[in-house]
């Protein structure tokens, strides 16, 4: 009950947040503005609901809760399929693609790689969470070396454009390609939401949730396809977010302090959503400041997912 | 009845099991006896499907483990698995709830709260309902994992050392409810004990193993011999036997 009045408060909070930032210090055209800024605006909504619902998927088939998917690498993957592509394509080529075809390429490129890098950390290290880490920490590494190598291959006029892309921006977005990324999300949240009664089951770990018969390998796969969907097309859309998902889903844990994927779910999604939209708000429309929220958001993030692993007592 | 046949199973390239069969009769307590990595935890998981079957079948009445849906066989047979840490975070009531997820697959109604509370009940867990499992101690958190077993409701029920931190009296209390839940409510029990005295008391069939073989069944009065003891545990106590109950001296 306390739960559900505590979601309705975030539902108003993030009303505000939405409102401010529509209507803020906006002058001069109004079509125009709302416009523009609506669609900045969904994209961010979208981001929001994409990160934190994969994020409590991963954490509940990985059993813990300080890890995120691109803790373990998803985001130097994101890097490297990016410093490939305009390897391969040459940046003229990347770049005249349209933005479409690019996200369509990206999202292909990160889904697949994301299943296989997903089912090998949790293939056979599972049990031991320090292996995993470990595992995931030494691809990243990986990752990021051959990135380096392709880049340093790379025409310097060319890198520009990895660099360009290799932050989250929040910038404009066409049209077509904010539809596609919301179908995909959408598709990915239901699936998510349709399985939430099975999650709590797996969040109980294999042994028990065979005993209760729901098999975990099947449930596993399940859920790691709607992460790699839900990471791909955040990543795609706006960049790697790397302590995003870790920094809503823990202040989301601490307001609603339940293992009910019901309300975890839509939990962690509204504070995710008041973290981007106003955090977006204070940046760009109080301190007129130019910089990304991500970096603040990773600062943040970072120093949580610290404190997280130091505190860590249970499990 | 549980019916095991020509089961035979390798952990890492050793084998654990050698070619058992063995039958469970419905209802009664039947105890597994015998030392460690004997192979009793590996014949329980393969039992409940915890574990893939390499050689051999098992059937529960007239399901075959491995081939018979999941949340079907959930209906039919428990497990409580030797080491069990799962979610810390919830509190007991919540953990015992999930017993009922087989019949109501996320949406509980009346009767499977009257289930839970049952459940609460004969563990004796009301005073700790609303407590989270981590602040329980050993004990208590393994009644309440032995509380949502027990709300499964199934016909068969498999318990890998259930008395682990268990005090003397939560152990006995224990031992009385599930011999009540075979006697009356026809009950099929299976559990890994070790503390040989407890099978003694409370089981009506008793099956030893070693090196994934099966020694001897029976019940208690035919199988807790001097001889038996010092071939599965190779120390030799003395039994000593008052009417018709077997005593181990330690
Ligand atoms: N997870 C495991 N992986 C590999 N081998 C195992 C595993 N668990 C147990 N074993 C081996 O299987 C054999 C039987 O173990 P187990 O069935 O747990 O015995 P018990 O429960 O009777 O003590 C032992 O030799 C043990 O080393
Ligand atoms: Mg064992």
């Amino acid at each position: 009950m306390l739960h559900k009045r505590l979601c309705v408060l975030a539902l108003l909070l993030l009303c505000v947040c939405v409102a401010g930032y529509l209507l803020l210090g906006s002058r001069g055209n109004w079509g125009f503005v709302l416009s523009f800024r609506g669609n900045k605006l969904v994209a961010l909504l979208l981001v929001a609901v994409s990160v934190s619902t994969a994020t409590v998927l991963f954490q509940t088939v990985t059993q813990n809760h300080i890890l995120t998917p691109a803790i373990m690498g998803f985001d130097a993957l994101y890097l490297l399929i990016l410093s490939v592509s305009v390897f391969v394509l040459g940046a003229q080529q990347f770049v005249h693609l349209s933005e479409t075809g690019r996200f369509l390429l990206n999202t292909t490129l990160m889904m697949g790689a994301a299943l296989m890098l997903f089912g090998t950390l949790l293939g056979r290290a599972r049990s031991d969470l320090f292996r995993m880490i470990l595992t995931g920490i030494i691809f990243a590494g990986l990752f990021r070396s051959i990135t380096g190598f392709i880049q340093r291959m790379i025409d310097p006029n060319d890198y520009v454009v990895v660099q360009f892309s290799s932050f989250a921006r929040f910038s404009r977005i066409n049209l077509p390609l904010l539809a596609i990324a919301a179908a995909l999300t959408f598709a990915g949240c239901f699936a998510a939401w349709r399985m939430r009664h099975r999650l709590d089951v797996l969040a109980l770990g294999s042994d028990a949730a065979t005993n209760l018969g729901v098999n975990p390998r099947e449930g596993m796969f399940q859920v790691l396809f709607v992460v790699s969907v839900l990471v791909s097309v955040s990543t795609a859309l706006v960049g790697p977010l790397a302590f995003l998902g870790l920094l809503v889903v823990s202040v989301a844990r601490q307001i609603t302090p339940t293992e009910t994927h019901g309300l975890l779910l839509p939990s962690a999604a509204l504070v995710c959503a008041i973290t981007l939209v106003g955090g977006q708000l204070v940046l760009e429309h109080l301190l007129n400041l130019n910089t990304p929220l991500i970096v603040v958001v990773d600062m943040i993030g970072g120093l949580v997912f610290l404190g997280l692993l130091l505190r860590r007592k249970r499990r | 009845m549980i019916v095991v046949t020509d089961l035979s199973h390798d952990r890492d390239g050793v084998a654990t099991l050698k070619n058992i069969n063995l039958s469970i009769e419905r209802g009664g307590v039947t105890a597994l006896i015998g030392p460690n990595g004997a192979g009793k935890s590996t014949l329980l998981s393969l039992m409940s499907r915890l574990l893939p079957i390499q050689r051999g079948t098992i059937m529960v009445d007239d399901l075959q483990i491995g081939r018979c849906p999941n949340d079907v066989l959930a209906r039919k047979l428990a497990i409580l698995p030797q080491s069990n840490d799962t979610a810390p975070l919830l509190t007991v009531r919540e953990l015992v709830s999930f017993g009922r997820y087989p019949y109501h697959k996320g949406r509980p109604d009346q009767r499977d709260r009257e289930k839970v509370e049952e459940a609460i009940v004969a563990l004796g867990l009301q005073p700790l309902a609303e407590r989270r499992l981590d602040s329980l101690s050993g004990g208590q958190r393994q009644r309440a994992q032995v509380a949502m077993t027990f709300a499964q409701d199934t016909d068969y029920v498999l318990l890998d050392e259930p008395l682990n931190n268990l005090d003397i009296a939560a152990s006995r209390s224990l031992m009385a409810v599930l011999q009540e839940l075979a006697r009356n409510h026809d009950r099929t029990i299976v559990i890994v004990l070790h503390d040989i005295n407890y099978a003694a008391a409370y089981a009506d069939r008793i099956v030893a193993m070693k090196d994934g073989q099966i020694v001897a069944s029976g019940s208690p009065d035919e199988v807790l011999t001097e001889t038996l003891l010092w071939t599965v545990f190779e120390t030799n106590p003395k039994v000593h036997r008052i009417g018709a109950k077997v005593m181990v001296q330690v």
